[in-house]
């Protein structure tokens, strides 16, 4: 069906956030259209009339009151940031 | 007798120390020479001898005073994958160096509640994400069973915790399974493992690769030793919408090697082209002995289990994809330094191209790709309507009144390092063959070391059960287990 080529693993990388070199993008490509082609056995399956499963195990999600559990947990939630600055996540500029 | 501790099980150690026999610090301390004696083994990629030694002391002083659970004083490891308060918890990533989590996973809480002993943390694959361990950011674990100056892997993803229960370095470890990654390197090394139903163990605090599919459970010497770990693993947690508010049975309790009258079920689509001679052979052995144990044999179908490979490699990679968005150089873990002029976007990109090894990035890509539009219909829809039908063939194997199926755990004994480098990532994927139907059907499954092979390497055997009967499921591996009488250790080289 499908082959991956090189732009649509530049594609594919950019929209996974990965930064692939110009140069490794052929093999990338190449490995991954011979992932796909595995997966492409797939289509010899009839899976009319079946439901995508989404769960499981036949279980109603449990629900709970709306109310605050937990919170007031700052210096907590930026111990492992790799730049925290002033009670807040640090990231190079967002917008121009 | 303090010099030999560590080598004891679960079981024997939990009775040991409440006859007074010997302490947890006594214990403690042999596992702790035994790891560091191992340093070859590359097992054990955190240690905490600090912790241990306090949990040891206070164990003791509950033992003493007769409050002591099962698990009271007993030295375990924990797989990189948990977090745990404090500790270095990386899941084998260079993405999380340095990241140590201000809480505690579920289930190691529960343990050390129950007053577990932990020794530090195991390697494994990156994100769990491999069947060598030969994918971990700290390098390979290594198997402590070998044939000649090559070095093998204890599989994987769960390859640290393999190889050290293997070489007796601890009495038992946490893993996890997402395709195999408990089963596969239990048969690999010689252990048991089993992975419950999913939702039987909380997730919550167990770094995720694939929701859907992820499940913990222990690595252990024995069966009684999987009943008694997976007691204090298991259970409801209000945490994990997905958990199971199910009463966890006594499974200890449940092991009375009676099997007679039991169902065995044995598929014959997991008879595979090429399947080595051997593998066959202890298939053949393992379905005599539960015959002889009084267990009726029966061939069944599970037609769909040809397409579980392929499958479970668009599902878990497109859960990855999402769980593995995370990693962004934000919140936690490695940021990559950048250029003048950088923004967010070349932040996110570089941090994840240092970070992330090639078969993560490869499986993010993967997932990714089959997520986006134009291709989610084509390829993730159509493996969760198959994931269904695989699911439907267990299903109705069950309803014809099948109480367990025996298959064999894995396709080949344990293979070179180094070995699988230059084959193409599909090749590797099929080590999941026999193990990741059970996944994708949320099954338990429990892989038994029942022999060894021409070379003198372990080989597995695995049985499945039927969902939250990991009761009886553990039964029938302890009829299995006890008419192998598999007790070959690997001679110490390391």
């Amino acid at each position: 069906m499908s082959t991956i080529d090189k732009d649509t693993a530049r594609k594919v990388a950019h929209l996974a956030r990965i930064r692939v070199e110009e140069e490794n993008l052929p093999k990338l490509a190449e490995q991954l259209s011979g992932i796909l082609s595995f997966m492409e056995q797939l289509n010899e399956v009839d899976v009319e009339g079946i439901e995508p499963m989404t769960s499981v195990t036949p279980m109603r999600l449990k629900r709970r009151v709306d109310v605050v559990t937990d919170g007031n947990q700052q210096e907590a939630v930026l111990k492992n940031a790799p730049d925290a600055r002033e009670g807040f996540f640090a990231v190079p500029k967002v917008v121009e | 007798m303090t010099n030999d501790l560590n080598k004891l099980t679960l079981a024997e150690a939990r009775n040991g120390l409440r006859a007074k026999k010997f302490t947890s610090v006594e214990l403690t301390e042999a596992c702790l020479s035994a790891i560091e004696g191992a340093g070859a083994l590359n097992a054990f990629v955190h240690h905490t001898p600090e912790i241990a030694r306090a949990q040891a002391a206070a164990a003791d002083a509950r033992i003493a005073k007769g409050d002591a659970p099962a698990m009271c004083g007993l030295p375990v490891g924990i797989k990189d994958l948990f977090c745990t308060k404090g500790v270095p918890s990386q899941a084998a990533s260079n993405i999380l160096k340095g990241f140590k989590p201000e809480y505690e996973s579920t289930i190691t809480a529960q343990m050390f509640d129950q007053g577990a002993v932990m020794l530090g943390k195991l390697n494994m694959d990156e994100f769990a994400m491999g069947s060598s361990n030969e994918t971990s950011c700290y390098g390979n674990a290594v198997n402590p069973w070998k044939v000649d100056d090559r070095q093998l892997t204890p599989g994987g993803s769960s390859g640290g915790s393999a190889s050290a229960v293997a070489a007796d370095l601890c009495l038992a470890a946490t893993g996890t399974d997402t395709g195999g990654s408990i089963r596969q390197p239990a048969a690999f090394t010689g252990i048991v493992g089993i992975k419950p139903t999913y939702g039987r163990c909380s997730r919550w605090g167990v770094v995720a690769f694939a929701s859907s599919l992820d499940q913990a459970g222990p690595m252990t010497k024995t069966v009684r030793d999987a009943a008694i770990m997976l007691q204090s693993m298991a259970g409801h947690d209000p945490k994990d919408s997905t958990s199971a508010d199910l009463a966890v049975p006594d499974f200890e309790a449940m092991l009375t090697g009676d099997v007679r009258g039991k169902v065995i079920g044995i598929p014959k689509e997991y008879r595979m082209d090429g399947m080595p001679a051997e593998i066959d052979a202890l298939w053949q052995n393992g379905i005599a002995m539960l015959k002889d144990a009084g267990a009726e044999i029966r061939d069944i179908s599970l037609p769909h289990t040809k397409y579980a490979l392929p499958a479970y490699y668009v599902i878990a990679p497109a859960e990855a994809s999402s769980n593995l968005a995370r990693y962004d150089g934000v919140r936690y873990g490695h940021r990559a330094k950048l250029a003048s002029g950088d923004g967010i976007v070349d932040m996110y990109e570089k941090t994840r191209a240092e970070g992330f090894g090639s078969e993560v990035q490869r499986r993010v890509m993967v997932g990714t790709y089959v997520l986006s539009a134009g291709f989610y219909d084509a390829y993730y829809n159509r493996a969760r309507r198959v994931r269904a039908l695989i699911k439907r063939d267990f299903d109705e194997a069950f309803a014809a009144g099948v109480d367990g199926i025996l298959t064999p755990a894995t396709p080949s004994s344990a293979f070179v390092l180094g070995e699988m480098q230059d084959a193409d990532p599909v090749e590797m994927y099929l080590n999941d063959v026999f193990t990741v139907t059970v996944n994708l059907a949320g099954l338990p499954g429990i892989s038994v070391p029942a022999g060894l092979d021409a070379k003198g390497l372990p080989m597995g055997l695995q049985l499945i059960g039927r969902p939250w009967e990991e009761g009886e499921l553990l039964n029938t591996a302890y009829a299995l287990e006890k008419a192998a009488g598999f007790v070959a250790k690997p001679a110490k080289w390391w």
